[in-house]
């Protein structure tokens, strides 16, 4: 795969892990969070945790869509679908995710109510078009880089005076995010999750830009470098923060330099403006309630608003008690921290959202890097320990 | 077939392939579904079992050990890129007789049908079905036709059971893998799942990738023949290369280690793959069969599966190990290990 494969070539990852070994000082961690689902997924896949010295720790961002999304906003979606008898569009991994009382999307779906996969939110348009006497709503999730399509078909169903099609909205924003984290007093000393640098959005910057970090990099005094989703972008990225935090720099910069400029997709940007504005406030799986996090829908487009069409109201929804999903999105704890992950947990039946999508970080640790430990443990139980 | 009958109805107009549809009476046992038996079922699917119009089909008993299978199929969309439910109907129970090693014989077909399901079509499919039959050897001795409401099917569900015959030596399972055996694939993975995948309507996504979708009794048999050891065939459909070797893992209680590398896998589908979000480890074939062998007939093996248009592409990508754990890991082109684990639900809906 051309554009592809060249940034997954073995020979370059021992260069440049040879190049991380030497940049390592080893009388300190490097706590890196990664905030991308994108990145634990290639983290996991490509084995990278073994390419790179122990002292280097990779904490699991909240960067994965269908994980943030709060239990209450499942059940919205599930309440659109079974009582007000809507066909609900929605991305694939947002079927399975756990809702109250051992719901999904999957579930409601199986007991009768009209839920469809789509790959686009234009394909939502479509089933609209197609179903003119039923009232479809395209279940919106994800960050900055799932907007503009939202934002686009917003647009698109107004032109064409698509009155049975609307959006419920839970789009929310990056920036917001890593600032919540670095404010939440986690430790005994008050302060926040204790963090050296992150390795920074990927596709997200394609649309914002890099910009938008430099308020948190500035505020906060932390390296932010901004990575592409491929192996050797990770590792580049990994010798980047390395650099910037052994000479006690903060700033933003930019590893992925192909695809995301300062600036970023302005056209994108400003489709986004026109169909969307900021929320005071939005709930987060993990960090709660967390102020001008997300995008609503504006009053110009208010027709084609499914919360406001169907008067939905918001309820809180505390996760399943055993579940670690809080603290693991904000990094507080790794995912074999959880007392279920594995057992109660898995992900043909998630009791958490981080064990949904490939990108969660529970998920990719059950998939791909479960071995050492059960191999470690099944050598311990086989020596007698 | 159940409620057919050995003479024609002279007094009824032919069916209308062309326009028809398929009518609650077309189940009804009444002439309407004698008629199509008659002029659709036993005008493609000729065999003395079958022309005899009894409910049972009566067959001299063979030598060797029977081996027998079932599958059904609903595959969506019904026809796609390099075949259709019925050629796929055809293949995949004859793939699943084979992994025995054994030879195929004869076949049951049950049809499940939609009312409203165009006449036309079904002849394209119980045409293709008969081709894929001849070729392979296989007849088709006895079968039954239901029809379902519009709405309650989804154009037509199609069930094969396959029997065959193996011979006295050849002792093949899942459970007989060994550490230090070699693992082998037959060609390229992926391809049926993507081709099904790329010919979705709502999936606005051109390849030129065609399903694998064949019978492989012509390759077993070369196989078999050169290594009468092997201990284990498999053919990787649902779930893809990674569900077999799971299973294999799980039945054997031993433990793959496989290489990235390896494993054929065409350009076009591991660029879909990464379009679409998916491994090609976990996408649907239905033409490959992967292969647990002792490690010094691997080359005799890899051999005669090369010589065979079926097995050209056919590559050994990993061994057979120790692990009380019963994982399946891989070495990566990147240089790491992972593992490879079971899928989680499912990677795509209805591909066989």
């Amino acid at each position: 795969m051309k554009y592809i494969n060249e940034f997954r070539d073995g020979k370059l990852a021992r260069e440049l892990a040879a190049a991380i070994a030497a940049e390592v000082r080893h009388d300190r961690m490097y706590r890196l969070m990664e905030f991308c689902g994108g990145h634990t997924h290639a983290i996991s896949r490509y084995g990278l945790r073994d390419l790179v010295p122990d002292n280097i720790q990779f904490i699991h961002g909240p960067g994965c869509p269908v994980c943030v999304l709060p239990i209450g906003r499942i059940d919205s979606a599930i309440e659109l679908a079974r009582d007000h008898g809507v066909i609900l569009c929605s991305y694939g991994d947002t079927l399975r995710v756990p809702a109250s009382e051992r719901m999904s999307l999957l579930r409601a779906k199986a007991d009768g109510a009209d839920i469809r996969m789509v790959y686009s939110s234009t394909d939502a348009l479509e089933v609209a078009r197609a179903n003119p006497q039923r009232e479809v709503v395209f279940f919106a999730i994800g960050f900055e880089t799932t907007t503009p399509p939202t934002a686009v078909a917003l647009q698109m169903a107004q032109a064409a005076g698509l009155h049975n099609f609307s959006v419920f909205c839970n789009h929310v924003l990056t920036p917001a995010a890593m600032e919540a984290i670095l404010t939440a007093p986690e430790t005994d000393d008050g302060g926040g999750v204790p963090l050296d640098g992150f390795i920074g959005p990927s596709h997200v910057s394609t649309v914002i830009g890099s910009r938008p970090y430099e308020p948190v990099a500035e505020k906060f005094y932390k390296p932010i470098v901004i990575s592409g989703f491929e192996p050797l972008d990770v590792l580049q990225s990994v010798l980047m923060l390395l650099r910037r935090i052994n000479r006690g720099e903060a700033g933003v910069e930019n590893q992925f330099t192909r695809a995301v400029t300062r600036e970023g997709n302005r056209k994108a940007q400003a489709v986004v403006a026109k169909a969307m504005e900021m929320r005071d406030a939005f709930e987060w799986r993990g960090l709660g309630q967390v102020a001008h996090s997300a995008l609503r829908i504006r009053d110009e487009f208010g027709a084609f608003d499914a919360e406001r069409k169907f008067d939905l109201p918001y309820r809180s929804v505390p996760d399943h008690k055993a579940c670690e999903c809080a603290a693991i999105l904000r990094g507080v704890k790794a995912p074999q921290d959880c007392k279920v992950f594995g057992t109660a947990c898995t992900p043909d039946n998630p009791l958490g959202s981080c064990m949904v999508s490939a990108e969660g970080a529970c998920a990719a640790h059950y998939t791909y890097g479960r071995l050492e430990v059960e191999r470690d443990r099944g050598q311990a139980v086989a020596a007698g320990a | 077939m159940s409620g057919q009958r050995a003479g024609k109805h002279a007094h009824l107009r032919p069916l209308d392939i062309r326009r028809g549809r398929i009518e609650m009476s077309h189940g009804g046992g009444g002439r309407a579904m004698s008629q199509l038996i008659d002029e659709l079922f036993q005008a493609a699917f000729d065999h003395p079992a079958l022309q005899q119009g009894d409910d049972c089909a009566v067959l001299d008993r063979p030598e060797g050990r029977l081996v027998m299978a079932t599958d059904s199929h609903v595959v969506s969309p019904l026809f796609f890129p390099g075949g259709d439910i019925g050629s796929l109907a055809v293949h995949g129970t004859i793939n699943d007789v084979i992994t025995s090693g054994g030879r195929p014989l004869w076949m049951t077909v049950g049809f499940i049908l939609e009312e409203g399901f165009p006449l036309a079509d079904l002849k394209r499919i119980v045409d293709s079905m008969a081709a894929a039959a001849l070729e392979a050897g296989i007849a088709i001795v006895t079968g039954d036709t239901k029809v379902v409401e519009r709405g309650h099917g989804d154009g037509v569900f199609i069930n094969t059971t396959g029997v065959g015959v193996v011979a006295e030596g050849l002792d093949l399972s899942g459970s007989r893998a060994r550490p230090g055996d070699a693992v082998l694939v037959s060609g390229f993975i992926g391809d049926h799942g993507v081709a099904i995948m790329a010919s979705r309507e709502n999936l606005e996504f051109s390849t030129s990738i065609r399903s694998d979708s064949a019978a492989l009794h012509g390759l077993v048999a070369a196989m078999v023949a050169a290594a009468p050891d092997v201990h284990c065939l498999r053919d990787p459909t649902r779930g893809g290369l990674a569900a077999t070797l799971n299973e294999i893992a799980r039945q054997s209680g031993v433990g793959v280690t496989i290489r990235e590398s390896d494993i054929p896998v065409r350009e076009e589908v591991d660029a879909a793959c990464e379009l679409l979000g998916l491994d090609p480890l976990y996408v649907a074939n239905e033409g490959k069969m992967v292969v647990v062998c002792p490690a010094a007939s691997a080359d005799a093996l890899l051999q005669a599966m090369r010589a065979h248009p079926h097995g050209r592409d056919a590559a050994r990508i990993g061994e057979i190990v120790e692990d009380p754990n019963g994982f399946v890991e891989m070495e990566t082109a990147f240089g790491g290990r992972r593992k490879v684990d079971w899928i989680a639900g499912e990677q795509l809906p209805r591909i066989c």
